[in-house]
């Protein structure tokens, strides 16, 4: 028997829950080398401003132990190219596409909305209200639940597509910013973005990234994603996306558990440029094992504390 | 492009903390080209995380050979693989040197600094083959940093050592041995690899002689295949100089492209 991976999120029917996460996808296209973007539940591309964007200066990546640091600033080519020359080979290649919407302010995501509602072949928005490495100090729309409210508000109101808030795990409590996405009007949340860190060379006495602060990733934040996932998940009615540290199918197992209906892979493509194919597969294989018919069976399953029994 | 998630090690050298690793990888090896890279897996579990960029050495057939330097934790790694083991590679990366100009009988001069030589082997076998004069120089802080400096000679390439310590060849930096060169006889092209300010100060002296110069740029890499935007570089095309991806649109440039960092 081969475990169904379906999913469905309401506004949207995917293939199986594992998505590319964005700014660890390109824009989809420097992928088609090693796979099938058709093979995935969906793309979330880099994120988008209006107009073509500089990014920070280098070093912009530091490693540390099982993770990453980034201050890569968003570099990117705006929505015009992105809709002239991107977006159509995307459809070509039959990708379930979601763009990852950005903004210096309130305005600007509502003009990148606007203008990318007027292209076809997009999926859903997914605001990234919560990048740590433009503003300075990691300010973000996502630190305050009035912030977040109001702008997913305004995010919902211009577009004719789901809007999915991209939340911040540099906050206090992730249950009150859920909250205010769902009260925004959010058709889903994703978390977690990256953990606003600092990396030192204790020699010379600098940071290591030359925009001092970035954002950590990879398996190192696994289980803070984990606990947020969990958390959020427990505070809104809408579908939780969960990612952070995902490298196998047993990880994305782990996310769907803690309430996640989807998840996303993001810094393991680099290590492993099919690693969303990958995990998918194996998604499936541990279900299989596990006796599992549907993965969206174990949406939500975690059961209490200890060893031993399992929790159904 | 293509990942080889088992190229088998057939040879393995080593000098110091310098290591030669030979690799079967026929799939790879058919597309490669003097002047790409592989990103490497250093290991098996989630730390390190990323992989390594380390350019093609020498294509032996249906086998790539890399030669690297011991820099930290994740080449320390690699120097431990032993023969029969296997690498987990992408690649061929990058675009490499530009040969498609006509190089027949024209003198090429390949400068190499520390573990930048590592192309520099591929790509003078190829300009040979195209029938241009090559001319390697190859410099290190001392002489046990010029570990396959026979093997450049023992391969009918013209090969001029300069050490930092005068332990070997001409005393001094490699670019000393650039500028004598120049003066002896001016090249046609220069192909340059090294630490930046050898290669900063190649590139001057190559503007100097208007010589066009071909310079490898190293960066940190996180995918190595244009997904991260972790490798840019200040990179001039009639634009004033923006923020270039060094994996997808290098790691070759021609000199006159590049804006040095801390360069006004
Ligand atoms: C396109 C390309 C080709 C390369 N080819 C070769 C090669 O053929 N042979 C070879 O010996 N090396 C090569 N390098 C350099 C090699 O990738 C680094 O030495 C290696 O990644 C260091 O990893 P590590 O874990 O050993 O050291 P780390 O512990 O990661 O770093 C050790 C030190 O080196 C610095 N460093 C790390 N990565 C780089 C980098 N990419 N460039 C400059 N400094 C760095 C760090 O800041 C630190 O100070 C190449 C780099 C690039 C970008
Ligand atoms: C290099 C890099 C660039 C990123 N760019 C974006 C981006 O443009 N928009 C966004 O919402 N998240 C961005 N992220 C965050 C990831 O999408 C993801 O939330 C985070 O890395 C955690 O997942 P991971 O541990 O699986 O990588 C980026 C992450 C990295 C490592
Ligand atoms: S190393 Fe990732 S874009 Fe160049």
């Amino acid at each position: 028997m081969t475990p169904d991976l379906s999913t469905d999120l309401g506004f949207l029917k995917l293939r199986n829950p594992i998505l590319a996460a964005s700014g660890t996808f390109g824009y989809g296209l420097e992928f088609t080398q090693f796979m099938s973007l058709a093979a995935v539940g969906g793309i979330v591309v880099k994120g988008l401003y209006y107009g073509p964007r500089e990014g920070n200066p280098p070093p912009r990546l530091v490693e540390t132990a099982g993770g990453l640091i980034n201050a890569i600033g968003l570099q990117g080519v705006g929505v015009e190219a992105f809709a002239a020359d991107v977006l159509p080979k995307l459809r070509a290649a039959e990708a379930t596409v979601i763009a990852n919407v950005c903004g210096a302010d309130d305005d600007e995501y509502v003009r990148v909305i606007e203008f990318l509602d007027r292209q076809e072949g997009l999926a859903a928005y997914e605001l990234n209200i919560s990048c740590p490495n433009v503003r300075r100090n990691g300010l973000c729309p996502a630190l305050r639940p009035e912030t977040t409210r109001d702008l997913v508000a305004r995010c919902k109101a211009a577009s004719r597509r789901p809007i999915i808030a991209k939340l911040s795990p540099n906050v206090t409590d992730i249950a009150e910013i859920a909250a205010a996405a769902e009260a925004g009007g959010a058709d889903a949340v994703s978390l977690i973005n990256t953990l606003l860190s600092l990396a030192i060379d204790a020699r010379t006495r600098r940071p290591r990234l030359a925009n001092v602060l970035g954002g950590l990733s990879g398996p190192a934040v696994k289980p803070i994603a984990l606990r947020m996932v969990y958390q959020a998940a427990a505070a809104v009615r809408i579908p939780v996306i969960g990612l952070g540290g995902i490298t196998s199918g047993e990880d994305a197992a782990e996310f769907l558990i803690a309430g996640a209906r989807a998840v996303e892979v993001g810094t393991a493509n680099f290590v492993d440029p099919t690693a969303t194919v990958r995990i998918a597969r194996e998604l499936s294989e541990f279900c299989a094992r596990e006796g599992i018919a549907r993965s969206a069976d174990l949406v939500g399953t975690l059961g209490k504390g200890g060893h031993g029994t399992l929790a159904r | 492009m293509r990942q080889e998630p088992a190229a088998r090690i057939a040879l393995r050298q080593s000098w110091d903390d310098y290591v030669l690793l030979r690799l079967e990888a026929p799939d790879v090896a058919a597309e490669a080209r003097p002047g790409q890279f592989l990103m490497v897996r250093v290991g098996e579990t989630l730390d390190p995380l990323l992989r390594r960029p380390i350019s093609l050495h020498a294509r032996e057939g249906g086998s790539l050979e890399i030669f690297f330097q011991v820099a930290g934790r994740g080449t320390a790694l690699l120097a431990e693989k032993e023969e029969g083991e296997t690498l987990d590679i992408l690649g061929p990366l990058g675009r490499g040197f530009d040969l498609e100009a006509d190089f027949h009988g024209r003198r090429a001069v390949l400068v190499g600094g520390g573990r930048g030589i590592a192309p520099l082997f591929y790509l003078g076998r190829e300009l040979r083959a195209k029938g241009a004069d090559v001319k390697v120089l190859y410099g290190g802080r001392s002489l046990r940093d010029l570990p396959v400096r026979d093997k450049f000679a023992a391969d009918g390439l013209d090969i001029a050592c300069a050490t930092d310590d005068g332990s070997f060849g001409r005393p001094g930096f490699v670019t000393g041995l650039l500028e004598a060169e120049i003066a002896r006889r001016a090249p046609d092209a220069l192909f340059v690899c090294g630490p930046d300010p050898m290669m900063r100060a190649a590139a001057g002296i190559a503007a100097a002689g208007r010589i066009p110069a071909q310079i490898s740029l190293e960066s940190l890499m996180g995918c190595g295949f244009g997904a991260c935007w972790g490798c840019v570089k200040r990179i001039v095309r009639g634009d004033g100089g923006r923020w270039r991806k060094i994996c997808e649109d290098g790691p070759v440039f021609p000199a006159g492209e590049i804006l040095w960092e801390g360069a006004e």
